[in-house]
């Protein structure tokens, strides 16, 4: 019971962090049209360039100015790379992302090496929060907690509250009338690629701590943040929320405990085969939740195409 | 038109590559192992301590035979097994005899049979192969060979070592095996298992898993099972961003015991762990850096760092394998028949530089030495690994360690 509630929390903070990817990712997409193949780039460079500022000024103000660069970064590249391909077709458009993040890949070996780099928590966070049965929490994990929840609650006011935000739903769906009363399209999608990069930073920032800082991170990451926003329903802030907490509960549950295919089956009415070793469904047999617990996202990414093809909260296909 | 350039500038290259080869009185050794992708890492630094090995310890002491050279190849094998045949074959080409590689087993068992074939189909131009780091125990076992000489202890010794350790601390009742899911990961797991069942009966292993190797981005669920199982002890063969993304969840989450690890230092991991793992990272490896064994040891990192600033001599026994290799030459008398070389290898006897002797054994080209637990501290250590204040340093040492242990190894002699 203790363990279900440590559990629950863990899916939290994995599930949160997931979700500042997937939100700026699912805005660039439904506005654009495009699959920002770099974005989970982004995410690397907001852990590369905080670590760099944190040597000179410490956590804190890695926190705050790496992911104003990456936003600003961000921005330029739809304003001087992106905008320029657009006249040719998506097409064009994704294969510019996917050299972009080979690009970025290259780019922080080049410049920081190929090692893991030694980015850690603040001090002052560096203590167990509280312990459930023994299993400790980290204070670190509580206020990654916090800083999500904020962050959604800030998006989903300025986008649902705001008069910036009324513009932005309505030039996601009829970009021509937006512009044609005046609005400067261009200038909002430059606006919201700068923020949707910009939250991935965030999350590189404070995941670097945690899942470390490695020019690997981001390739680890890349696929299921675009799971999230399939599941979750393109454009939709709530799809993209609930999308990443599901995804990050399965995969800390079947991790966390080791549910066994046998005894599925057995419970199923099958019997296990005698000579099992020979057996072509060995493998099936001796399959265990923790093994297949990283592909059960994609799993459910199929279902959800196949059954709603919309997403959770989408309102339009794939 | 650029085409024809590129063709031409290749073709002219490789005319220079060539023209060197046959000139040169240089004994070249190749060092093929990852120099791009996710393990250059620790390919470069491996190169960097070859090519500072063979200069500090040969050439300046004048080279062997009647002042020969040794002179570091390197091959980029992008840690593919395919890769590494064909940059075997092109390091052949070039009149290499002496193949060094050490990551991967998976590249060792393709290079070690390639390389017997090679040698019983060309009897005038055989190599030999110094693998200074592949530690499947196969490789000095059922896939031995003339050919092939192990210089680091095999996944069993260093597991017997390990084990001798835990079985000496009454403390340790639980034990809980995790590793990544491939050759090397399930070879530790029924090592631990196997060693353990024969020395401590009474130790429980409370959880023997495996995980996707590469895959995982966050290690909570598994550090919550593991401190859910009480274990008194953690044993583990993970490495790179695996090692430290399982050491770093597992200590935030409160665990407190001890974890045995092979590969849980340099190349970055030790400076991430820093603080964090001080009095529970425990890690089997040969070649003894903290304290260092003796001012020649001293003299030999110090002046390495002079020369990387930034590198760390993460694999002591490369020393061996130059020392080893030079005297091998000078008692063969030749460096081109590596026949002789390699009957001067085997049974050879060697004062190695980091401590203790070691012992080329003669039935399966397995080197004997000695294999200290380190324990990854800030305390009096003299050389850090990537200067971060943090290095490992010894707290118990198996001498000549299994010595005497079995082997299935039945190789052809020439």
């Amino acid at each position: 019971m203790d363990l279900i509630l440590v559990n629950l929390i863990d899916g939290l903070v994995t599930g949160l962090l997931l979700f500042m990817l997937s939100a700026g990712l699912t805005l660039i997409f439904s506005m654009m049209g495009v699959l920002n193949f770099a974005h989970a780039s982004f995410y690397m460079l907001g852990a590369y360039f905080a670590f760099q500022i944190s040597l000179a000024l410490g956590f804190w103000m890695g926190l705050l100015l790496a992911p104003l660069i990456v936003g600003v970064l961000g921005a330029g590249v739809e304003r001087y790379g992106l905008r320029r391909v657009h006249q040719y077709g998506h097409v064009p458009e994704l294969i510019f992302t996917f050299g972009l993040a080979l690009l970025i890949e290259e780019l922080v070996q080049f410049i920081w090496g190929k090692n893991q780099m030694p980015y850690a928590a603040p001090e002052i966070l560096q203590f167990t929060a509280f312990s459930i049965a023994g299993n400790s929490i980290p204070a670190y994990k509580i206020f990654m907690i916090f800083i999500s929840v904020a962050i959604f609650i800030g998006l989903l006011w300025v986008l649902t509250r705001t008069r910036v935000g009324m513009i932005i739903q309505a030039a996601l769906t009829y970009p021509k009338t937006v512009e044609a009363l005046g609005h400067n399209v261009p200038l909002i999608f430059m606006g919201v690629f700068g923020v949707g990069t910009a939250l991935a930073g965030v999350a590189g920032v404070i995941a670097g701590p945690v899942l470390g800082t490695f020019p690997g991170m981001a390739f680890v990451l890349g696929s299921i943040v675009f799971v999230t926003i399939v599941i979750g329903g393109l454009g939709s802030l709530w799809g993209a929320l609930v999308a990443s907490l599901m995804i990050g509960w399965i995969t800390t549950f079947s991790k966390a405990y080791n549910l066994r295919m046998e005894d599925l089956l057995t419970t199923l009415g099958f019997t296990k085969p005698e000579a099992i070793a020979d057996s072509p469904w060995r493998d099936l047999w001796s399959i265990t939740s923790p093994q297949i617990a990283d592909i059960l996202p994609y799993i459910l990414m199929v279902l959800i195409l196949i059954f709603r093809p919309y997403g959770l909260f989408g309102k339009r296909g794939v | 038109m650029r085409t024809s350039t590129t063709l031409g500038l290749a073709a002219a290259l490789t005319l220079t590559v060539s023209a060197f080869a046959a000139s040169a009185d240089t004994i070249k050794i190749a060092f093929i192992d990852p120099l791009s992708g996710p393990f250059a890492g620790t390919g470069v630094n491996g190169l960097h301590q070859y090519e500072f090995a063979a200069e500090e310890l040969v050439n300046k002491q004048g080279g062997v035979l009647d002042g020969d050279m040794f002179e570091i190849v390197a091959f980029d094998n992008k840690i593919s097994p395919k890769e590494s045949l064909i940059q075997l074959q092109v390091a052949i080409d070039q009149g290499i005899r002496y193949i060094a590689q050490g990551n991967s087993s998976g590249v060792a068992s393709a290079l070690t049979e390639a390389i017997e074939k090679h040698n019983r189909r060309n009897p005038d131009d055989r190599v030999l192969f110094l693998n200074y780091s592949a530690v499947d125990p196969a490789l000095t076992n059922d896939k031995c060979n003339f050919w092939h000489f192990r210089f680091d202890a095999n996944a069993d010794i260093k597991m017997d070592a390990l084990t001798d350790v835990i079985a000496g601390d009454d403390s340790i009742q639980k034990v809980y095996i995790i590793g990544q899911d491939y050759s090397f990961g399930k070879a530790v797991s029924s090592a631990a298992v196997r060693f353990l069942g024969e020395k401590r009966p009474d130790i429980e292993i409370v959880g023997n898993e495996l995980h996707p190797i590469g895959k995982v981005k966050d290690f909570t669920p598994y550090s919550r099972k593991i401190v859910a199982a009480e274990a008194d002890a953690i044993i583990t063969g993970n490495w790179g961003a695996d090692m430290l993304g399982l050491g770093k969840s597992v200590l935030e989450n409160g665990y407190e015991g001890p974890i045995f690890t092979y590969y849980a230092a340099a190349d970055g991991i030790t400076a991430a762990f820093g603080e964090t793992g001080e009095g529970s990272l425990r890690l089997v490896a040969e070649g003894q850096i903290n304290p260092p064994a003796n001012d020649r040891a001293a003299a030999y990192y110090e002046a390495f760092k002079a020369k990387y600033p930034d590198g760390n001599i993460s694999q002591a026994r490369i020393t061996n394998v130059i020392e080893m290799l030079a005297k091998a030459i000078n008692e063969a008398g030749t460096a081109t028949d590596v026949v002789p070389v390699a009957y001067a290898l085997a049974g050879m006897e060697h004062e190695n530089m980091w401590g203790g002797k070691v012992m080329m054994r003669e039935i399966d080209h397995q080197l004997i030495q000695d294999v200290h637990i380190h324990a990854h501290t800030g305390n009096d250590v003299t050389f850090d690994y990537d200067n971060s204040g943090f290095g490992i340093k010894v707290e118990e040492t198996v001498t000549m360690a299994a010595a005497d242990s079995a082997t299935t190894c039945e190789m052809d002699r020439p």
